[in-house]
């Protein structure tokens, strides 16, 4: 194998591989840490993600969140931003959803509501997303630093929102009130029940679908269609980008809207799919966990797939860690999606020089 | 009239209260910032602090032990940061993300595992606790009106750590400006190939940066934890952590400017409290919300440039590579 080939192979695969079991290590010894077998507590995990089809359904619905946020964050990752307002953009976009899913009128078909919530859910988050891409790119400010802003502002107006126009009168909770018949999403055991085939009750519902194929339709987009070749190239150079006739600033703004759109999904699955109606803080840690898992899956979509099928797996198991042991609760999920981020994302080549040293060493020249 | 006047000071009094971690948060991002390295970090840095400077003080039975482990803690984390963003040269952005979520989780579990409740430590008790302090003369001035008011509300009956903060910021000031430390600081922040040439190390400047911000953060969250309040509770830094940073950037990278940034913010905090449900007359009710935002639509409107421009440091966020 010439050495190009190896660098390849390292980069690619034992890199990526390496780093996640250091984050797993990692999270080994602060089970450790606390007084829990990690071997013990990995089984209980194992089993309560995937060992029942209750607990596999639950997996696969939380794994439908992370999809969407985690091509969200890809996206913008392939355009050399980084999107950090994915936990605002999905919130927004609920309210998208929650406006069509309310006040339309509840005669029309759920083939005709049904995209159109969806397309709201899409809209707002773009929405969300192109004030910070425009002022990336034509004034300037760090995208970073405006997301995150932005990121407290939706917030601030869906509280305001929820409280002061669509909670119901009378009611005290800030929540809207229940969305229309027809806007709601399937459950995936539903469907199999009219089938005939009897499966366990979860909140697993058709958005599932609708994540493998926005994951199709991004890896189309980015690696068959002229802009993504332009997203992909002004994300590897600016300078060439411009040689070639791509507008870096136009790209900014395409790129932001396409990644705040895709994280405005989160809703279509909590909302449409499981609540029936707009609530508080319903996009809660999932725009940051599309982050570990746009690293883990090194920004393609099988690779995001696969991540968030991951998470979907520490969400599910780690309820039942939750409820099994009691020195853990769930929020050991948020610790590892910590050091998933910091070990495949800050950390990414730790284990270059050593592997490069080993595998791929510079030949000495005659 | 009087009226008003207690109100007005009493909210100032809020307002320098809530001001407190934003200042060391603040202080603390400015020195990474200034050296180059951003620090989206702090966020975490204070809620890991405030976690185990409340845990160590209520074992300890001293808030100088939990200041000290709060230091401690938040330093490990700055020190991390460093290791992935300096040595390692990874996305000093991404890195800072890994520590706030790792702070927010880890402080959730290691609550629950140490003492038994998920998200919120004992609660302290007395000295367990900074204290509030009565400055000397209180009784004599008290009778002068108006000035006595505003000595015994506003500027006496704080505790240790509230002095501290305000009396850092000149001190940070001197270290930044009128130091050769501070001149090689902000050099590196600016342009490190040119402090490397001058034969002075890039990573040891910047990894010293850090550590200086992990201090700060750190008696930031321990203030939290062991002054401002009387425990840890989940997630009880609520966003100081990004205020202080849009406050950096607001007072664009200057320590009285900051100084400013965070007081203005920490009176719209206090004044949103203030304000609930509060009927002005001609405008009608303000809503919260919208008080709770302006920290971050100004920060906005400055970014984008409409009122002065804040121009970072140039070489911020921008691993240094040393060429052979």
């Amino acid at each position: 194998m010439t050495r190009d080939r190896r660098l390849s192979w390292i980069n690619g695969l034992l890199l990526p591989l390496f780093n996640v079991l250091t984050a797993f290590i990692a999270t080994g010894i602060v089970f450790l840490f606390i007084g829990v077998d990690p071997i013990e507590a990995t089984k209980i995990l194992l089993y309560g993600a995937l060992g029942y089809d209750e607990g596999l359904g639950y997996t696969l619905y939380y794994a439908t969140n992370f999809v969407f946020t985690g091509l969200a964050v890809a996206v913008a990752f392939h355009a050399g931003l980084f999107n950090i307002g994915g936990e605002g953009q999905a919130y927004v976009g609920g309210l998208g959803i929650a406006l069509v899913a309310l006040y339309i009128n509840p005669a029309m078909s759920a083939w005709i509501v049904i995209p159109l919530a969806i397309s709201g859910g899409l809209l707002f988050g773009a929405l969300w997303a192109i004030i910070p891409a425009y002022l990336q790119a034509y004034r300037g400010s760090h995208i970073v630093i405006t997301t995150i802003m932005f990121n407290f502002l939706a917030s601030a107006l869906m509280v305001y929102v929820l409280v002061n126009i669509l909670r119901e009168v009378g009611e005290m909770s800030p929540e809207s009130g229940d969305f229309i018949k027809v806007s709601w999403l399937p459950f995936v055991h539903d469907i199999f029940a009219s089938f005939g085939y009897k499966i366990a009750r979860s909140p697993l519902n058709l958005s599932i679908l609708v994540a493998l194929f926005f994951s199709a339709a991004v890896w189309f987009f980015l690696w068959h269609t002229r802009w993504g070749f332009a997203i992909r190239a002004a994300g590897k150079s600016n300078e060439a980008a411009i040689y070639s006739g791509i507008n870096p600033k136009k790209i900014i703004v395409v790129t932001m809207c396409i990644s705040g759109a895709l994280a405005g999904l989160v809703g279509i699955n909590e909302l449409m799919g499981v609540q029936h109606r707009l609530f508080l803080n319903f996009n809660y840690g999932y725009g940051f966990g599309g982050i570990a898992v746009a690293l883990m899956g090194r920004n393609h979509p099988i690779g995001i797939l696969i991540a968030a099928f991951l998470f979907g797996i520490l969400y599910q198991g780690g309820a039942e860690l939750d409820f099994e042991l009691q020195n853990v609760s769930r929020d050991i999920v948020v610790v590892m999606q910590g050091l998933v981020i910091l070990f495949c994302g800050g950390l990414e080549y730790l284990y270059r020089p050593v592997l490069i040293r080993f595998l791929a060493p510079i030949k000495e020249s005659k | 009239m009087s009226d008003f006047f207690l109100t007005a000071v009493l909210t100032l009094d809020a307002s320098v209260r809530v001001c407190v971690p934003l200042i060391f948060a603040a202080m603390a991002g400015l020195f990474a910032e200034r050296s180059g390295v951003v620090d989206i970090g702090l966020e975490g840095k204070l809620l890991m602090s405030a976690f185990v400077a409340a845990s160590a003080a209520s074992v300890f039975g001293s808030p100088w032990l939990g200041l000290i482990a709060g230091m401690f803690a938040s330093t490990v984390l700055a020190m991390i940061h460093g290791f992935a963003s300096i040595t390692y040269k990874g996305n000093q952005i991404v890195s800072g993300v890994a520590i706030n979520i790792l702070a927010s989780g880890l402080t959730m579990i290691l609550t629950l595992a140490w003492f038994k409740r998920g998200g919120i430590t004992p609660t302290l008790q007395g000295d367990e606790r900074f204290l509030s302090i009565t400055l000397p003369g209180v009784d004599i001035i008290d009778h002068i009106p108006f000035l006595g008011v505003i000595y015994r509300e506003l500027i006496s009956g704080h505790n240790i750590l509230v002095y501290l903060a305000f009396a850092i910021v000149p001190v940070v000031w001197w270290v930044v400006f009128r130091t050769r430390f501070g001149l090689q600081l902000r050099a590196v922040g600016e342009n490190p190939k040119a402090v490397d040439t001058a034969g002075l190390s890039v990573e040891g400047l910047r990894y010293k940066a850090l550590l200086i911000g992990g201090i700060l953060c750190g008696i930031g969250g321990a203030y939290l934890s062991t002054a401002y309040n009387a425990q840890f509770t989940k997630e009880m830094t609520a966003g100081g952590g990004f205020i202080a940073l849009a406050a950096l950037i607001f007072g664009k990278w200057h320590p009285y400017r900051v100084l400013a940034a965070c007081f203005l913010f920490a009176f719209l905090q206090a004044l949103a409290i203030r304000l609930q449900g509060v009927i002005i007359p001609g405008i009608g009710e303000i809503p919260v919300q919208l008080i709770d935002a302006t920290p971050y639509i100004l920060t906005i409107i400055l970014l984008a440039g409409f009122i002065g421009k804040a121009v970072p440091p140039k070489a911020s966020a921008q691993p240094y590579i040393k060429e052979l």
